[in-house]
């Protein structure tokens, strides 16, 4: 981004989010033509760090934009990758759109529903995964592929896919 | 991370830099990355839209309207500054080829919309990735930090006056932005419901401003043909489809990826030799060939070039060119309902006919999957289909429409000898029978 | 623009370039049928009900989103468009419920209108219906998702109509719902506009759902008597026990001067008229100083025997009357020849909300600078001083708003608050408290600076440009102000004015002379003119105001006081004890603060409850019609005349009904003999048939027509149904009243005066929205 695009920025005080975030938000908003504009990647960054578009959330973020808190529900329920109550910490997103359907992307959902002791939409007791089934993701011809959280897992085996599983309840109970 | 394939008959435009490092702005620059850039510059806006012209480019999203007619669409003056919006809301099911641009080649997009920015007298582009596709947005900033950093990006570029800075938006999980107004909403932090048209983007678009929005592929596609020539580009493909298409071959193949074939490339060579066949020996049985929203080809219309006007006259279309391919043992009930429940998921609800016609050919289609159909059934459906076609609000409802009147049309038998081997209970037969119309 | 050619159903027809072919078509009389699409908000082209067939194009197109061309020629009802419209009202009947036998829209569905004209008679579908429960949004309003066909309509009115933005869409496809902005519940205006949209049973009205069917009831276009806009609300009334009950209020005639508008006041707060305090006998008040009912003869007998006792023994000048700024012009008009002919005082008076008297007299020889409330909707400019209209006055701020965003009206406002109108204002002017006369001052002045708020001058200079400025004005000016702000209006070529007042006839009680030196239409007492060859024995010399009437009686000076449908002593905390020598005779709905100290107490009808006129703030004089009717209940205009016939004055000398006094309409004799009926004669020349009843109030609008400047107006036209704007006729230099004769009634969206305390359902809403946290607090009445 060059200097010439960062005008003067206001920090919104009494802020929920991080230092970085918050001074990542001041910024975002100065980046377009329409203040507004920074909506949709606000909630999204929001929630990643946060976990949900939770109801601070949603004021926090009407403020900062100018809209009404109607006008952020409005557009945080359009979106399918927003969500108001949190997912499990790793949240795997098993693709069964065509592709991944004529390469297996049904059997990899049950299979992790088997693996993680979940249905479509559930979170484990413990709060490290959640599951869904979703639309394609853009991974077609490297099916069946599941994204965990933004990270892809493609060509996908029950076997590749139990490591993967491993690999984030590693990570999950590492300190 | 995607596996890049390759074969000999490939004509590698888009695809010249993948797998060579080029997101790095040093290697792509040796690789004569920005020199198409440099050569817009010093030629003028009106030689870029001539040679766009010239190059028979039709836009890779879906549609294939000649990208230099719409660039010249533009006004030239406007009280309103005007914007360069590149499509990488790659959604189509069965589409995965702007995914390897951004991973592999980010500054191809840069470098197409600056000049696309030239051309129409923009000094700002956006270049918005599907929400999913964060690690590639991350790439993208990457690449346009660096672009900040070598004066390629801000003013006075190359010291020829042409200011233009670009920035990265994400979208947050809806197939609908994917249509350019709705792509324009969501870019002013709205739903993503499409406008009404006319106005035409190229005259009132992104903050009321003329705006071009091109497919990411068709902008990676500019920096190639301003270096070699419209004429040049032309030449590869068939007549009026000009140029390479990244073919992405999804489904029972030996071998899918993403193949840059030339428009006009035989279907049939293409997924016997280029991708190596069906595995396991197995038959072929139908080919979605450009994305979900496309009708399907069963096996005996495969021997078929692939560009827009080929297609269309064989009731289908090229669409978003992901080539998906069934072997004998798929179900079309299953296939047909997975993409029905895709498009009753993605429907943004504006309209009537959209939002009510995906939910009932869901609704329907699950209860016939779920061996509860009857013969009233696809009637009933194709007969939702064929009035939903041509009516709704934008084209996600033909989209919907269009895959299941093909479904209904080409396999009827199938749904039928499906009703043989599921019978319905009795009482539902009755019920069906009573209230279909 | 220059018209433009095009053929629909092989019909040439013509309309200016730009219109959208689907009014285009409405224009001529071609129903293009559509959900979602609605006159004056934007176009959403949702339903796709509206598609016709256009030549030398190959898809069907939306009629909602294609302006008309030259030479375009276009099919409305082919059965390909007939096939394409069913196949939608197939899709739509598929989720929604079929309850229309208990749907408060049924038999007034515009999705039953479309199931009819397409015939979808056979369900289409088999899977079960997606269910969710009803919701209430507030104390007027619910949603039931199923029944809602998603056309956004109140999505829309609410946000570019109302400037509320309460509503909201949510989810997607199927999935999709109208959210209202508090999650599960509305903070907003409660002005119901979203139900009146709504083309089926989707919203409906707190007061009304599951009441009755649409076809039970009879529908009455009148005027709201709440506040000084003068509303056109139609009321559903209904057979009841004791007469004919009110039970919906709505915007169905969308003819009135509010066109799409109606507030929360005219459509829900018509409940007063059934709440269980209602007067319905006659009390007098017994030795021991309680109140005992009584027959209508006793308490009439009593009332006009007393008053007529006063008169006779310490004369007319100890006797008071207040009217209302609720009752009729009729009921004003006669209550003032009551109290000067029969009782013979000038002592009349009502609580003024603004001052008129000054308005007048500063508009003198200029009335035709006066603004209809029609003009706030065309006017390209306004200026806008004081008053807060969204809550005062809501038909107003909805006509500027709907005037800038349809035709892009500039609005200047100047307040000293900072009310919502400002966010549709070109220019706005915060000012310190009590500085609105050196604002004006400043507006006419050259001055560099006002007070050092940036602006100032810019605001100035752009109002001064302006060629044809509309100025409305709230009570904050009275007297001299007014001259000071006419005169600077005056200053502009072409502006015209507007005087704000709080209730439905306020306007009309002043230019009917309830007012202690004023006769009707501002014509000083002491120059009667024309009233004075009718009535002779005028008194001439101005009586006692409303302030001066409550000091007199606490001297012991005021034997009698007669108050129609007032209430000054809440309103002026007029201490009860100082009227313990004063016979008081009050007519009223409700045992008020002012109905306790009386002696006499006749229960008397509202505004819904019978006929007559209205006069709103700007001067715009409609019909109002009986609605309701209550057993037991008697008009203001009839109570007059049996008071009046009980005192010996002859009924014909106060209301012209019959063949008149004389049955000699002056061809005899000769007009020029004096002796001529000059009613009979007018209404011989105007065709108008004598009245049959002394309580017929048309007898009295006649007699208005005839006499008060200013009302001659198009008696047809009035007739219609229409507002028929009357003029200002000022007569000769009148005094400065006394400001503190002005007292605004403060009433916001939720009050009513004392009215609406009586009103449940405005009580109700008031009360939930102090309750929701984080809602707009709305200022609340002093009574």
């Amino acid at each position: 981004m060059s200097p010439e695009m960062n005008p003067e920025m206001n920090p919104v005080p009494n802020t929920i989010f991080s230092p970085e975030l918050a001074a990542r938000f001041d910024r975002l908003v100065t980046l377009y033509p329409l203040r507004r504009s920074a909506l949709v990647p606000m909630l999204l960054y929001a929630q990643d760090e946060v976990g949900a578009v939770n109801d601070a959330v949603i004021a926090e973020i009407a403020r900062r934009i100018e809209i009404t808190e109607l006008d952020v529900r409005n557009v945080i329920s359009y979106y399918s990758l927003l969500h108001t109550k949190p997912h499990g910490k790793y949240h795997v997103q098993v693709c069964t759109n065509i592709s991944c359907m004529l390469r297996g992307g049904n059997e990899m959902l049950q299979h992790c529903k088997d693996r993680l002791g979940i249905g479509n939409k559930e979170t484990t007791p413990d709060g490290v995964f959640s599951l869904e089934e979703v639309e394609c993701i853009g991974v077609c011809c490297w099916a069946p592929a599941v994204q965990v959280n933004y990270d892809f897992h493609d060509n996908l085996t029950n076997e590749k896919m139990d490591a993967v599983l491993e690999n984030y309840r590693q990570k999950a109970s590492a300190p | 991370m995607p596996q890049l394939v390759s074969h000999p008959e490939e004509v590698k435009v888009i695809s010249r830099r993948w797998g060579k490092g080029a997101a790095d702005i040093d290697k792509y620059i040796e690789m004569g990355g920005y020199a198409s850039l440099r050569k817009a510059v010093e030629n003028g806006p009106e030689w870029v839209i001539s040679e766009m012209k010239a190059s028979g480019l039709r836009g890779r999203g879906g549609a294939g309207f000649p990208t230099g007619m719409k660039w010249s669409f533009v006004p030239k003056q406007s009280e309103k500054p005007k914007y360069v919006l590149v499509n990488g809301d790659e959604s189509e099911p069965g589409t995965c080829k702007d995914h390897l641009i951004f991973l592999e080649d980010p500054h191809s997009i840069i470098e197409g919309t600056m000049i696309a920015g030239l051309a129409i007298g923009s000094k700002m582009g956006f270049i918005y990735l599907r929400g999913e596709y964060r690690y590639l947005i991350e790439i993208m900033d990457r690449a346009l930090a660096q672009c900040y950093e070598r004066g390629i990006l801000g003013k006075n570029i190359f010291g020829s006056g042409f200011d233009f800075d670009a920035i990265s938006q994400t979208g947050a999980g809806a197939y609908e932005v994917g249509e350019e107004s709705a792509l324009m909403e969501s870019l002013e932090g709205k739903r993503g419901i499409p406008r009404i048209k006319p106005p035409f983007p190229a005259v009132v678009g992104l903050y009321g401003g003329p705006t071009v929005i091109n497919n990411a592929e068709t902008i990676a596609s500019v920096p190639f043909i301003i270096e070699m020539g419209g004429a040049a580009y032309a030449k590869i493909g068939t007549e009026r489809n000009g140029g390479t298409r990244l073919f992405g071959i999804s489904g029972h193949v030996n071998r899918p990826g993403v193949y840059e074939l030339p428009m006009g490339y035989n279907l049939k060579k293409m997924i016997y030799e280029v991708a190596g066949g069906i595995p396991n020996g197995k038959a072929l049985k139908a080919v979605v060939p450009g994305g979900a929203s496309c009708p399907i080809l069963r096996a005996d219309e495969i021997d078929i070039g692939m560009d827009f006007d080929q297609l269309g006259k064989a009731g289908s279309m090229l669409g978003s060119a992901g080539v998906v391919v069934l072997d004998e043992t798929v179900s079309i009930i299953e296939f047909a309902l997975r993409t029905i429940k895709f498009y009753q998921h993605e429907s943004c609800g504006w309209c009537i006919p959209c939002r009510e016609g995906t939910d009932w050919l869901k609704k329907t289609m699950t209860r016939f999957y779920e061996g509860y159909g009857t013969v009233k059934d696809i009637d009933n459906m194709s007969y939702l289909a064929d009035n939903m076609l041509g009516r709704t609000f934008c084209p996600l409802g033909d989209a919907a429409a269009m895959p299941m009147i093909g479904f209904f049309k080409k396999f009827r038998g199938e749904f039928e000898a499906y009703i043989q081997a599921n019978p319905a209970a009795p009482e539902t037969q009755a019920l069906v029978e009573l209230v279909g119309a | 623009m220059a018209d433009v050619n095009f053929t629909v159903d092989g019909k040439k027809l013509t309309a200016p370039a730009g219109t959208i072919l689907i009014e285009a078509c409405r224009t001529h009389g071609i129903e293009v049928p559509a959900f979602c699409y609605y006159p004056k908000l934007a176009v959403q082209a949702a339903c796709r009900m509206c598609l016709v067939r256009i030549e030398k194009v190959p898809k069907l197109q939306t009629a909602c989103t294609t302006p008309i061309a030259e030479g375009m020629v276009v099919q409305t009802e082919t059965p390909e468009i007939a096939q394409a419209r069913k196949a939608t009202v197939q899709l739509l009947l598929g989720n929604h419920p079929l309850d229309c036998p208990v749907c408060d829209a049924g038999g007034e569905c515009e999705l039953q209108d479309m199931t009819f004209r397409y015939g979808a008679p056979t369900s289409q579908y088999v899977e079960i219906k997606q269910h969710r429960e009803e919701q209430q949004w507030s104390p007027v309003v619910f949603y039931d998702r199923p029944r809602c066909i998603l056309c956004y309509r109140c999505v829309a009115v609410c946000g570019e109509g109302m400037d509320v933005h309460a509503l909201g869409v949510q989810n997607r496809g199927a999935g999709s719902v109208i959210a209202p902005n508090l999650q599960d519940h509305l903070d907003c205006e409660e002005c119901g506009m979203c139900i009146d949209i709504c083309p089926v049973g989707a919203l409906t009205s707190g007061t009304y759902r599951y009441k009755t069917r649409p076809w039970e009831m009879n529908h009455v276009g009148t005027v709201c008597t709440h506040c000084g806009d003068g509303c056109k609300t139609t009321l559903g009334v209904r057979r009841a026990d004791d007469g004919m009950e009110i039970v919906r209020g709505d915007n169905r005639d969308k003819s009135g001067i509010n066109g799409d508008f109606l507030c929360i006041k005219g459509r829900y707060a018509f409940d007063f008229a059934n709440h269980p305090e209602r007067l319905t006998k006659p009390l007098i008040r017994q030795a021991d100083g309680r109140f005992a009912t009584a027959t209508w003869d006793q308490a009439l007998d009593y009332a006009a025997k007393k008053l007529k006792e006063v008169r006779d023994t310490r004369g007319p000048q100890a006797i008071g009357v207040i009217g209302s700024n609720r009752t009729t012009n009729e009921e004003n008009y006669l209550l003032q020849k009551f109290a000067r002919t029969v009782l013979g005082t000038n002592n009349i008076d009502h609580h003024r909300t603004a001052d008129y008297v000054s308005f007048v007299r500063a508009l003198a020889g200029k009335g035709s600078r006066a603004a209809s409330l029609r003009d706030a909707g065309t006017a390209p400019a306004i200026l806008l001083l004081g008053n807060d209209p969204t809550e005062q006055h809501p038909a107003l701020a909805w006509e500027l708003r709907t005037n800038v965003r349809l035709n892009k009206a500039k609005i200047f406002v100047v307040n000293t608050r900072d009310i919502k109108l400002r966010r549709q204002a070109k220019a706005f002017l915060h000012i310190p408290e009590g500085t609105y006369a050196d604002a004006v001052r400043f507006l006419g002045s050259n001055d560099s600076d006002f007070n050092g708020i940036e602006g100032a001058k810019d605001f100035r200079d752009a109002l001064r440009a302006e060629q044809k400025l509309v100025i409305f004005f709230g009570s904050e000016f009275r007297g001299h102000d007014i001259d000071a702000l006419v005169s600077f209006g005056l200053s502009l070529p072409e502006a015209r004015f507007g005087c704000l007042a709080d209730y439905a006839n306020s306007r009309g009680a002043a230019d009917m002379g309830l007012l202690p030196d004023m006769l009707p239409g501002y014509r000083h007492v002491s120059t009667p003119g024309p009233f004075a060859e009718e009535f002779p024995n005028l008194p001439q010399t101005p009586g006692k105001n409303l302030i001066e009437m409550f000091d007199a009686a606490e001297r012991g000076e005021l034997g009698a006081l007669y108050v129609v449908g007032a209430n000054p002593v809440s309103r002026y905390n007029i201490d009860p004890a100082s009227l313990k020598n004063t016979f008081v005779v009050v007519q009223e709905m409700f045992l008020t603060e002012t109905a306790q100290i009386a002696d006499v107490i006749l229960p008397a009808a509202n505004l819904y409850e019978k006929g007559g006129s209205v006069t709103n703030s700007y001067g715009d004089l409609q019909l109002v019609k009986k609605a309701g009717d209550r057993a037991g209940v008697r008009s203001d205009l009839e109570l007059i005349v049996r008071i009046a016939d009980r005192m010996g004055a002859k009924p014909q000398q106060l209301v012209p009904f019959g063949r008149g006094l004389r049955s000699d309409s002056g061809q005899s004799r000769g007009a020029q003999s004096g002796e001529a009926d000059r009613h009979t004669i007018w209404l011989a020349s105007r065709q108008i048939e004598p009245k049959v009843s002394p309580f017929d109030p048309y007898a009295v609008l006649d007699e208005i027509e005839r006499l008060v400047p200013g009302y001659d107006i198009e008696r047809m036209n009035l007739l219609a149904g229409n507002d028929v704007p009357t003029r200002l006729v000022s007569v000769e230099s009148i005094t400065t009243p006394r400001r503190d004769l002005v007292l605004p009634a403060e009433d916001a969206l939720f009050t009513s005066g004392t009215l609406g305390r009586y009103s449940a359902k405005l009580a109700e809403v008031h009360e939930s929205h102090r309750s929701i946290p984080g809602a707009t607090p709305t200022e609340t009445a002093a009574d």
